[in-house]
């Protein structure tokens, strides 16, 4: 095996580990923990594919900002094991647990139609990844996605405003 | 890139790395000690002057006192968070170290080694993901003390830094519109050529900005309500003790010698010495030594912003808290974006010949 094999393998059981450890943990406040560990992984596969930029940008917004929001709203509403709603309805659990598996079933069949199924990871070849790359196609290739995506992101802002200034 | 990694390149690499770190624990350590001496000449007291030759020894003997006390974990929290929290702080301090050039290169065994750890081409987005990740060590902590006072502290220090990181990130987005790149080493590289030719003239608002900002991502006077001892009893440590508490004590002075590290690399030249055409003294006097003078100049700067953190620890007051948060989103944030287009504006001008 290659370093960059044991690499890939690493990664995808810490990431497939920690995710499952999201779900399966008792305390809200290591389910999150568990989450950041995803990100970190799943950052490292970024990076094994070349794509730098991505790869800190994730850790920037997802493990920086979006999981310090999600630990503070946790940590001050004291979630843990002992407040946590006993889930009564046994249907809701069997609902979701065959909704979720379907789901796996679309991607897992979605996946076998890729064209690399033998290939681990594609390691260097695609400059894309890179900053200035990145940049030049969001700015000319794919400018009117982008823009959109930006301006639903202003609205979004201005919609928090608005909800948190309730008595204006 | 990852493939073919020889084992020079690695030997050279983690030699590196331990010389760095070492000398960015060393540096903590009698910035601990300056910080003391400085707090004493300004209130006209003579500091710490007991241990050793004018007191030198004293950041030994405080390490020996911390490793000694008793450590205690509370009986409530959970264990595993508690002594990961300080561990955190300590991991993301150090951190920041790889990717801030130090010197240009040294020539050994007819090899340049580079005075970086890592030249990636994201550098100032690495140093910033650091930062953001600064803040877990703090709240996990804090949190795992089972503590009111403690999680106060914690989410204060969280909600500040997060309120200055995104002026810290404006600031830098104009910073990086004048350089055109996000390397640290290009960026040293480029303020090279004329003493005028630092970032410092082109972004003196930037630079106020993140200095701003640096203080209060620190944790430092005026910013260090986190901490602030008459109300919170010391804040997000309350709870701990001996060597644990020392983490995160020491975290702070690594993190303040860091930033002033990243302060130095954008704005103020790096390693360049003013004044000196560097290119020609190396032809002089040989590379290792110019590399050697280069590191004194870069440290020396550091320094004289370590200097500037502890003088304004001993001069200004602490804020209170809506006026830090009405700083940090009503007038830094709008000034940063400010900047942002001012510089974004100039720019296309330039391009455009000073024609609109």
């Amino acid at each position: 095996m290659s370093v960059i094999e044991i690499m890939f393998w690493f990664l995808s059981v810490m990431a497939l580990g920690a995710a499952v450890m999201v779900v399966a943990s008792k305390s809200p406040v290591y389910s999150i923990l568990f989450l950041i560990l995803t990100f970190f992984a799943i950052s490292g596969h970024y990076i094994l594919l070349n794509a730098q930029f991505l790869a800190i940008v994730n850790i920037i917004v997802y493990a920086g900002a979006i999981m310090v929001l999600f630990l503070f709203v946790v940590m001050l509403m004291n979630l843990n094991a002992e407040s946590e709603p006993h889930q009564k309805n046994k249907w809701v659990l069997y609902i979701g647990g065959i909704s979720g598996g379907s789901l796996l079933l679309v991607i897992v069949a979605a996946l076998k139609k890729t064209v690399a199924t033998t290939q681990l990871v594609q390691m260097n070849n695609g400059e894309v990844g890179l900053i200035k790359n990145l940049g030049i196609k969001l700015f000319t290739d794919y400018v009117f996605p982008f823009e959109i995506s930006s301006v639903l992101f202003l609205s979004a802002m201005i919609g928090a405003v608005v909800i948190s200034k309730k008595e204006g | 890139m990852l493939l073919s990694i020889g084992l020079p390149l690695i030997i050279e690499k983690f030699v590196l790395i331990v010389i760095v770190v070492m000398s960015s624990l060393v540096i903590a350590m009698y910035a601990t000690f300056a910080e003391r001496k400085v707090a004493a000449i300004m209130q006209d007291r003579r500091g710490p002057n007991r241990a050793g030759p004018f007191g030198l020894l004293q950041p030994l003997a405080d390490g020996l006192k911390l490793f000694f006390k008793e450590e205690i974990i509370p009986n409530l929290s959970s264990k595993l968070l508690f002594i990961l929290g300080p561990c955190l702080a300590m991991l993301t301090a150090m951190m920041t170290g790889a990717v801030i050039p130090w010197g240009d290169k040294v020539h050994f065994f007819g090899r340049d080694i580079s005075l970086q750890i890592a030249d990636v081409n994201i550098g100032i987005l690495y140093v910033f993901g650091v930062v953001s990740l600064g803040v877990y060590g703090i709240m996990i902590g804090s949190w795992a003390s089972n503590n009111k006072f403690s999680l106060m502290g914690g989410l204060r220090a969280a909600s500040q830094i997060i309120s200055y990181e995104l002026a810290m990130g404006i600031a830098l987005i104009a910073l990086l519109m004048t350089t055109g790149t996000l390397s640290l080493k290009e960026i040293v590289q480029q303020q090279q050529e004329h003493w005028y030719s630092w970032n410092i003239i082109k972004q003196p608002l930037g630079f106020l900005i993140f200095l701003i900002c640096a203080f209060a991502e620190c944790n430092r006077t005026p910013f260090d309500l986190p901490e602030a001892e008459n109300e919170l009893i010391g804040g997000y440590h309350t709870e701990y003790s001996s060597m644990k508490l020392g983490f995160y004590l020491f975290a702070e002075y690594i993190n303040m010698f860091l930033s002033s590290s990243v302060m130095v690399s954008l704005f103020f030249g790096g390693y360049d010495i003013p004044f000196i055409n560097d290119a020609s003294l190396a032809e002089n006097i040989g590379t290792n030594w110019v590399a050697l003078i280069h590191t004194a100049v870069f440290l020396f700067k550091a320094a004289c912003f370590l200097f500037l953190f502890m003088w304004v620890r001993w001069t200004i007051p602490r804020f209170r808290y809506d006026q830090l948060m009405n700083l940090g989103w009503k007038v830094l944030i709008p000034l940063a974006l400010i900047n942002m287009l001012a510089t974004g504006a100039f720019i296309l001008l330039q391009q455009n010949n000073w024609h609109f």
